[in-house]
């Protein structure tokens, strides 16, 4: 009958949202509890970090450089190009820095460490650790987890950095700026609640990045499907919450900036 | 613990202890009773058709899977009701090969191999790492393999592998799901002689799964064969395989190739 297949979809929506929690709650429990594998934490942040830098380079510069380019000629016809250098370091620092950064880490760690853990799972490397009396999750999913989460928020920072060098390089090819001047006249424009927001943000993304990926590989179904399943979900998911704690933690900060 | 049944003549203690165990997934009744002793420093082979539950049942014994019904006492403990701490301990003591050895992908073999010591004992020193690690090697027959990737070798060596890791936490029960499943007759035998060296050796007990009748023969002091959820017989593999029972004829038949 339709009606008990709906109520069966609505049922396991319920336990699947239940699962997640119960996943995302064990962190919580595990993270401050000995053993601390600190050396598997550094090697992960080191990974997610390596991974990540050349494509947040390149994007990062590129967006400034875009950016700056496509924002000229609407300030150009008020005569106002002189504000190119802040307004950009707004756009960047507010939003395009952290959220450029989580998009890419979204996908290009989300999915490896998706699949990571998904082909763990289904050739039972997993559960060859809880034999061993080795707490798999501890292992594998709070040192993931705490490296995403320690490390988007400096690729963050970097990608902002990197973005406003391709500003700068697309504003000098117009007007003479010096670096010096291009960047204090960028940051005067931007407050302490700016930077603190985005690194805030930054933390948020890196968590749900470490944590999606680390839910969907976990728990991925038997067989080699499961596992490309796994890591596509981890992205698609993760795009999802990243674009939804971005508005959430915008509207926050703008009113705590009303305050 | 000191459990002993009187209609089998061991005298020795049961260390795997197994009593009306129930398993079902959904509505698949996988294990429907099973009754299974395995005593002190034996071997018990369980043999039984793919998908009767084989892997499942080891899995309970190792407390992977939880039971629905039933009592599972492992060296004294019941499985079923151990925390997480005492679990882990009667854990160390329990080696468990997967069927599909379950190497870890991301480490080569020595560093596979000294992983459970050092996640376990916090406090042993390189050297002495990598003396247990050189050891178990030797044990297996593949010293020369230490630095290579799980990728790199052979199924039978994966194996020993998986084997090797097990035994360097001095377990004192262990658990083959299919030691010889997917490997040639010659290289079956190799592993059939690993696992009575094991035995030997490191003064084990253990429960072989397996769909393999030379395997059983060779290592099982004791044969058990799973039929329909339920073992059909647990006794010497000739008084296990002298009976009328089609389903049990045809499994002999179909492996000895009469
Ligand atoms: N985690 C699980 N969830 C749902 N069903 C399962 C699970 N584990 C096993 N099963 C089912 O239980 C049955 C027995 O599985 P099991 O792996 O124990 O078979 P087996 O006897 O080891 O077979 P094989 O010789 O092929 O390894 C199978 O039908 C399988 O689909
Ligand atoms: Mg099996």
């Amino acid at each position: 009958m339709p009606h008990s297949k709906f109520k069966e979809k609505i049922n396991n929506y319920f336990i699947g949202v239940s699962d997640a929690a119960s996943f995302v709650g064990l962190f919580f429990k595990q993270v401050f509890s000995v053993p601390f594998h600190f050396r598997e934490i550094i090697n992960q942040c080191y990974v997610v970090g390596l991974k990540s830098l050349p494509l947040i380079s390149l994007t990062g510069f590129i967006t400034g450089m875009v950016f700056t380019k496509q924002s000229r000629p609407s300030l150009e016809t008020f005569g106002a190009t002189s504000w190119l250098p802040s307004l950009m370091s707004i756009a960047i620092v507010r939003a395009l820095g952290s959220l450029v950064t989580a998009l890419i880490c979204s996908g290009k760690i989300g999915s490896s460490i998706g699949a990571e853990l998904g082909s763990m799972r289904v050739t039972e490397q997993i559960d060859a650790m809880e034999v061993s009396a080795i707490n798999p999750y501890k292992y594998l999913v709070i040192s993931r987890v705490l490296a995403t989460t320690i490390t988007i928020p400096v690729l963050g920072l970097y990608c902002s950095f990197i973005a406003l060098i391709g500003s700068f390089v697309n504003v000098t090819m117009y007007e003479s700026t010096s670096f010096i001047g291009f960047f204090e006249y960028g940051f005067a424009s931007i407050t302490f609640l700016d930077v603190f927001t985005s690194v805030t943000k930054s933390v948020f993304f890196g968590f749900t990045i470490g944590m999606v990926g680390c839910y969907k590989g976990y728990n991925a179904a038997n067989g080699t499907q499961g596992v490309g399943k796994a890591a596509n979900q981890a992205v698609v998911l993760s795009m999802f919450l990243v674009f939804i704690e971005e508005i959430v933690i915008v509207q926050v900060s703008n009113w705590i900036r009303l305050y | 613990m000191q459990e002993t049944n009187q209609h089998i003549t061991h005298k020795n203690e049961a260390v795997i202890s197994i009593r009306g165990l129930y398993k079902s997934f959904g509505t698949l009744d996988v294990l429907k009773g099973i009754d299974l002793d395995v005593f002190k420093g034996e071997n018990v082979a369980v043999l039984g058709r793919s998908g009767t539950g084989k892997s499942v049942l080891i899995k309970i014994l190792a407390g992977l899977l939880k039971p629905d019904k039933g009592n599972v006492t492992v060296l004294g403990k019941d499985v079923s009701t151990l925390k997480e701490k005492e679990l882990d301990a009667l854990r160390l003591k329990i080696g468990f090969s997967f069927q599909n050895s379950a190497l870890y992908d991301s480490m080569n073999v020595g560093q596979n191999l000294a992983f459970p010591l050092q996640m376990n004992f916090k406090n042993l020193s390189k050297k002495e790492i990598d003396t247990a690690v050189a050891e178990v090697l030797d044990a297996v027959g593949l010293k020369n393999k230490i630095n290579e990737m799980p990728a790199d070798l052979s199924g039978g060596q994966r194996k020993r592998i998986g084997i090797a890791r097990t035994l360097i936490l001095k377990p004192e029960i262990m658990l083959y799901d299919e030691p010889t499943s997917g490997l040639d007759p010659v290289t079956c035998i190799e592993i059939n002689e690993l696992i009575k060296e094991v035995q030997k050796k490191y003064k084990t007990s253990s429960i072989i799964i397996t769909h393999d009748l030379t395997c059983a023969k060779a290592t099982g002091d004791r044969v058990a064969m799973l039929l329909d959820g339920k073992f059909f017989k647990v006794g010497s593999f000739d008084e296990v395989f002298d009976t009328d029972n089609k389903l049990v004829q045809s499994f002999f038949n179909y492996n000895f190739i009469k």
